[in-house]
Order: C-alpha cells, then structure tokens, then sequence
C-alpha cells in the first residue's frame, strides 16, 4: 500500500497549482518556501511575474539558489519572426556613433536572432560600446583596410562603412538601418518587425510593369484589381524594399529647416511596387535588398566634399539608389517602397546643416536628365556588369560637368573590382 | 518643398463642380451623401428603359438626361454613348459646363476613417485636384502636398512645383474592385485596409482606372474620358473605365498632367454578380493582352497639343492596330472620332438648350 501524501505535501502541490491567485509568499516558513520553488522549478512555472514573488520573499537560500542557477529576468520578449531562416540575412549596421547601447537593446526583440554585421565608421576613434546577447561581427578601420587595401578604403568611410559590411557578407538578404534608429509601433501599438516584412517584401513578387491599385496584390486581404493584365500577375523577383520612417522624416536640410516642427506621424499601411523607369530617392535610413540579385549594385560611390555626419549631409544612398533603380529596370527587378517603418531619432540642426556646404541638391539637378534617359546595353545581365556599364556612361555624360562625377564613376569600377575580389576568395575558402 | 505650411479650408467650388452619376435603378443611396452633396449640381444619366420615371431625392439640383434626351441632342452622334451599360454616363461629362467632375456609382456609399468619422469623399478629390501632381519623380512619402508631408531627400528641387493635376482616383472599402475571376475564386474577401495615402501615378506607368469613385479636371482632360462603346449590341462590358483610364493617361503623360490614387475611399455595399460580370468580361480578359503592349507603345506627335487631338490620333492607331484583334476596334475606333465631334459641338459657344432636359432647369 503506498503511503498517502501528507497534508503539507499536498498544500504545496496546490500552492503551486494557484500561483497565479498568490500575491505575497512572505508569510510561508522558509523550508515550505524553498520546496515551492524547487516543485515551481521542476513543474515549469517559473514565470517573470512568479520570480517577482520569490525575490519579494528576500529568503536567504531561495536568492543564492537563484543566482547559482543564473535565472535571470527576460527584460524584452524575443518577437518569433517565422517567415525568414536565421541563415538566410544579415543585419549591417553602420555605426556612427561609439555608444550603440540603447540602439541595440531596443532593436534586440527584433534582431537577437539573427547576424549582426556591425561596421566602425573608420573616422569614428572612440570604442564602440555593445551590450551582450547578440550574435555580431564587428568590423574596424584596420579590417577595412586588410581586406580591401588602404588606398581603396577611402571608399568606405562615414555613412558609406556599411557597403563593407555588404561587401563581406555571404547571407542573401541584407537589412540595414541607421543607427539613430528605433522600432516603430503601428497604429494597434504593436512593435513593427522590420525584419519579417522586409523579408515578406523581398519574397513575394514585384509588379514594375502596371500599377495595383490597392497597391502590393501579394499582401493578405489584396489581390489584383479589375483591369490588371494576367499575363502580369506572376510578378517578377523583389530585389530592394525601401522601408519608411516616423517621426524625423528622411527630409533635406532645406526643408527641415523651414518646417522644424513637421515630423512624420502618418502610419501608411502600405507596400507598393514603384514602377519600372519610374526615378525615385533610394533612402538608406531603412532598407533591404536581395544581395544575390544586386549586391553589386549598391554603391559607394558618390561623396559630397563637404559630407557630414549627419543623413542631411550626404547623397552617398541617393545616388546609389538611383543607379540600383535604372539597374533593376533593366534586369526586371522590382523595387518596393512603404513598410516596414521605423522610428528616427531626433539629431543634428537642420539649419546648421544647411550653412555646411551641402552641393548634393544642385547636384541632383544635373543627374535628373542623365537617369531619366541612360540606357544598359542587353548584353549586361549582371549587376556587375551593369554597375561597369553605368559607371561608362556616368564618366562620358557626366564626368565633363564635375570631377566628382568622374570620381564617382571611377569608384564604382572599383567597387565592382573589389565585389569580384571579396567574392572570389570567399569562395575558394 | 511643397508650398505654405499654413492648412486652409478646402473651397466647396460648388459652382464649379458637376456630380455626375448613371443610374438604371433608383437614387435612394443620395441619401446617404446630402449633407456632403446637397450643396452641387447634380447630372443624372438615366439608362435603360427611358418610360421608367427615376425619383430624385427631394433638395437636390440636378438635370436628368434619359435615352431619349440623349438621342435628341446628340442625333445621330448618340451612336457613340453606351446604352444598358454605365459607361452612358460620359454622356454627362460632355454636356456639364463646369470645371471639375466627380462621378460615383449608385452602389456606393459614404465611408467611414479609422477614427470613425465620415468620409468627404468630394472634399479630399477637391484636394487632390487643386494641388500639384508628382509624375516625373517618385515621392516615397506619397503626395508631397498633404498636411505634415513633404518632398523627401533627394527629390530633386526643380521637380517640386510638380505637374497640374487632371485625375483624382479614389478606392473602395468593402467589395473590392475584382474581375470576375478573382470574384469567383475570393467571394469572401473584403477590401478592409484603409491606406492613409494620396500618390501620383508615374509618368508612362498605366494602370486600371475605376469609374465607381473619380474625379478629373474637366477643361484639362475632359475630352479624353471617353468611356467607349459597352453593354447592348456591343461584345464587351465592363472595361468602360479601363479604355477612359487607359487613353486619358497616355494623354496626360504627352501634355504633362498628373494622375493621383489614393484617397478618398468609399464605401462599395454591392458586389455584382461573377457570373454575369464573366460573361461580359470574357474578351476583355483575352484583349487586354494586346491592349496594354498598345498603349504602352502609343506615341504622340508634338502636333498633338490638344487633348482632341491626341485622342483623335490615338483613335487612328487603334484602328491601325487593333482592328485586327477585332471588328469591334475600328468600330470603337470610329464611335471615338464620334465622341470628339460631339463633345466640340457640345462645347463650343453653341451648346445644349435647358429645355431638352426632364429635370428642373439650374
């Protein structure tokens, strides 16, 4: 006959069993506690409010066994982004500031799973500060160089550092975001993954060739409109998702400054293909591209003389950007623009920006034209040999009107060269 | 940068729009809409049988045109203007005398925002008509000159002053725009995402025109709206806004207007139903293949400097060009030139005596 439980054994198992309905453990005897927590332990129902409740009991042997089992509070849940593999993307970061503290432990529910490339702007000579519980690979001036010679990694220097980390990495989708950046909320409150939608973007179809009405038809709850034709309703292959921001909107000094107080506060739930021969400003704040299809492409080329610190102060990605486009065009690519959001930091003085020299807006002027009507010869089926054929065309129609065009085009041949290198010798590794 | 950062009142311009709306049934979903249409003009296009008498909702100021009014003023032109079909309703946009249109259909309905409030739908097309349009360049911010957006950077500052406007596109909430073969497949699905967004269409980017809730600038591009020749006798039904939308874009891509999309939304309470809209659209489907590499593929001389005769020239190169698709084309085709002759002599100082109309003169 087996012996029947005793009455203390029984309490604790049903203590255990209402945990939720107990609002102070204070009162138990110390041995009752700390077999509570053993069977809450064993049983699985240590949760972060049922730690609270053990530590407010301050029970001497409950704590030490607590640390000595390194249970630690979960201060931010992990959001499950299902629909893309660890494996499969790479998280570059350009850091342009030292402390990357509060930026990395408010992205960690969104990126602690994945692979962080984080990328030292080379001017950049503080330490940078990272806190723990990533999986990253950081990147210095003395890896730049190593990797892609002294001379060359003038290329990468201020924003432009994280063209490194696209460089050197092997994964098929990058993700890139300024590191004055925050998740965002939608309108419910919840936290915008900007993973999994860049990754919903990039692997579903694109529709260049005819504008949707209810704009991406590949979203749940859409579908093409009457009138589409079906012939294009396979789509063709994402290749850049151009995310959006709140708050501080991706705006040029100019008009910063004249409208200090404007900040982004509408939430647009939308993803839209932009379509094929359309131009459009490629902004770096927040962005993802499929680097099988045209890692090449994303360049960097262009440096203002007076660039600066701060996104009012460059064209690097505007430039880039349109280059990818009239490349995506030609190899019939899609390129999205809406969602994912995130939220910018306010930084940096409009008005002071604007006394910099800032010759990036009298530039676009001059390359409107050029964009509008380049052309890729068919015989370019690659975004490498595109980006070599651009780089042609930038030196005989632009490089006579500004040496930096002449630069520009010289650096993308560079690029290409340097792409080709990396890629080959990972290869053979 | 978009210009005055002050928000003024959206003007009413109720002398300078007509709201134009065919109907083969009733009016009762007026209603609905009086305190935000009571204050226009309103064109009635009655299709079908035209004994049958169509009540207006009392208040309203409004001209009814009937087959037989249609019949009496154009005479033999009135071959061009669709009978049993509500592409008889460009027959309004013909003989308004006003700058600006809007058009909806009887099945639509005020909607309402995410906030729960109600919808203007009148208001936020006046608004998009009145600003520029952004065609040349893509703004990812959408419409540059709504409240708290503007042009982002990069957008080149000479492209800012943006392009007048010829065509507000509004959407649908509810029963979603569909074919009938995705109505067949999705019966279920509701259109129930509100995109808080205004865009221009780029410049030499086609896309389906919706005639359930638009509006244009009528002395822009008015003589483009063609809504073409569907319904009784004819093969095809149910791409009456498509053809309009189809030759109204090439049309502003060659003179320089802007098209927009987006906002206002509606509410779509009838779906129609697939079996029928199959049977209509049927060659549509098969046609739309070589009517997208058409369009896509018309060119426009620099003669054409009027909206007339781009759109009598593109009448000619569908005759060159679809008439082998089809016998239907060079029909459409002739019914095109009709339209253009009709909507000169409409509107040339001569113009439409009150009396040919059945409702209360204005």
């Amino acid at each position: 006959m087996r012996t029947p439980p005793s009455l203390l054994s029984l309490t604790v198992e049903s203590a255990l069993h209402n945990l939720c309905n107990i609002s102070d453990l204070s009162p138990l005897p110390d041995h009752i506690l700390l077999d509570l927590f053993l069977r809450t332990l064993q049983a699985g129902k240590l949760t972060e409010k049922v730690l609270k409740l053990f530590l407010a009991t301050g029970n001497d042997k409950v704590l030490s066994l607590i640390e000595a089992l390194n249970i630690q509070h979960i201060l931010t849940p992990v959001l499950p982004t299902t629909n893309i593999e660890d494996n499969e993307v790479d998280i570059v970061i350009a850091a342009l500031h030292s402390d990357l503290t509060s930026f990395m432990i408010e992205w960690k529910p969104v990126f602690s799973r994945f692979h962080l490339i984080i990328v030292k702007d080379p001017d950049l000579s503080e330490e940078l500060q990272i806190p723990e519980g990533f999986n990253l690979d950081v990147y210095t001036k003395s890896d730049i160089d190593r990797v892609v010679g002294s001379s060359t990694s003038i290329l990468f220097s201020g924003y432009s550092c994280r063209y490194f980390g696209y460089l050197i990495s092997q994964k098929k989708y990058i993700i890139s975001v300024d590191d004055d950046c925050i998740p965002a909320r939608d309108s419910s409150g919840a936290l915008v993954d900007i993973i999994a939608q860049h990754a919903d973007n990039l692997k579903t179809p694109a529709t260049p060739f005819f504008f949707n009405t209810i704009y991406d038809p590949y979203r749940k709850g859409a579908d093409f409109v009457r009138g589409y034709p079906f012939s294009l309703r396979s789509g063709v292959a994402c290749a850049l998702s151009c995310g959006l921001w709140l708050n501080l909107a991706d705006y040029d000094a100019p008009t910063q400054a004249l409208k200090p107080g404007q900040r982004n506060t509408r939430y647009v739930d939308a993803v839209l293909t932009v379509p094929a021969r359309a131009m459009m400003p490629v902004s770096g704040i927040n962005i993802a591209f499929n680097r099988e299809l045209v890692g090449p492409a994303l360049i960097p080329a262009l440096k203002l003389a007076g660039e600066g610190k701060l996104r009012w102060e460059t064209v690097e990605d505007i430039w880039s950007g349109m280059c990818v486009k009239v490349i995506c065009d030609h190899l019939g690519l899609g390129v999205k623009s809406g969602l994912p959001y995130v939220w910018r930091n306010e930084r940096g003085n409009a008005i002071d920006s604007l006394k910099k020299e800032w010759e990036g807006v009298k530039l676009m002027e001059e390359v409107v034209p050029f964009f509008q009507s380049v052309r890729l010869p068919q015989s370019a089926i690659k975004a490498e040999d595109c980006v070599v054929e651009m780089a042609k065309s930038v030196k005989e129609q632009l490089g006579q009107s500004d040496p930096m065009f002449a630069r520009a085009a010289e650096a993308m041949v560079e690029w290409v060269k340097l792409w080709k290198a990396v890629r080959s010798s990972q290869l053979s590794t | 940068m978009a210009a005055g950062s002050k928000v003024s009142p959206t003007p009413l311009l109720k002398d300078e729009l007509d709201i134009v709306i065919p109907t083969i049934r009733n009016l009762d979903f007026l209603e609905m809409w009086r305190p935000f249409f009571e204050q226009y003009h309103l064109i009635i296009v009655q299709d079908g049988d035209p004994s049958k008498t169509i009540k207006v909702p009392e208040g309203f100021d409004y001209e009814l045109y009937n087959r037989n009014d249609i019949n009496k003023i154009l005479g033999p032109k009135a071959s061009c203007i669709s009978f049993k079909d509500s592409a008889c309703r460009c027959f309004g946009y013909m003989v308004s005398k006003k700058k600006y249109i809007y058009t909806i259909d009887d099945d639509c309905f005020v909607a309402k925002n995410p906030s729960g409030k109600d919808i203007n739908a009148l208001e936020q097309h006046i608004k998009n008509l009145l600003t520029p349009s952004t065609p040349f360049f893509f703004n990812t911010l959408y419409d540059p000159y709504r409240e708290g957006a503007d042009f982002v950077r990069g957008y080149p500052f000479s492209l800012r002053e943006g392009a007048p406007t010829a065509v507000s596109h509004g959407l649908w909430l509810n029963i979603p725009d569909y074919d009938a073969p995705t109505q067949l497949v999705k019966p279920l699905e509701r259109n129930t995402r509100y995109v808080d967004a205004v865009m221009t269409i780029p410049k030499g980017t086609l896309f389906p025109m919706c005639g359930m809730n638009l509006a244009f600038n009528r002395e822009l591009i008015g003589p483009a709206m063609y809504f073409g020749l569907m319904g009784d006798g004819q093969p095809i039904g149910r791409y009456d806004d498509m053809w309009a939308g189809w030759c109204m874009k090439v049309i502003c891509d060659h003179l320089g207007y802007g098209v927009k999309t987006g906002l206002p939304y509606i509410w779509h309470s009838k779906a129609s139903n697939p079996f029928v809209n199959l049977k209509k659209e049927y060659k549509g489907i098969y046609w739309q293949e070589e009517l997208i590499p058409f369009f896509q593929s018309v060119t426009l001389s620099k003669d054409c400097t009027t909206v007339q005769k781009c759109y009598i020239e593109i009448s000619k190169q569908v005759k060159a060009k679809l008439g082998k698709v089809d016998e239907y084309f060079n029909k459409l085709a002739d019914a095109m030139v009709t339209w253009i002759e009709a909507w000169d002599e409409q509107n040339s100082s001569g113009g439409l005596s009150a009396d040919a109309t059945n409702g209360p003169a204005k």
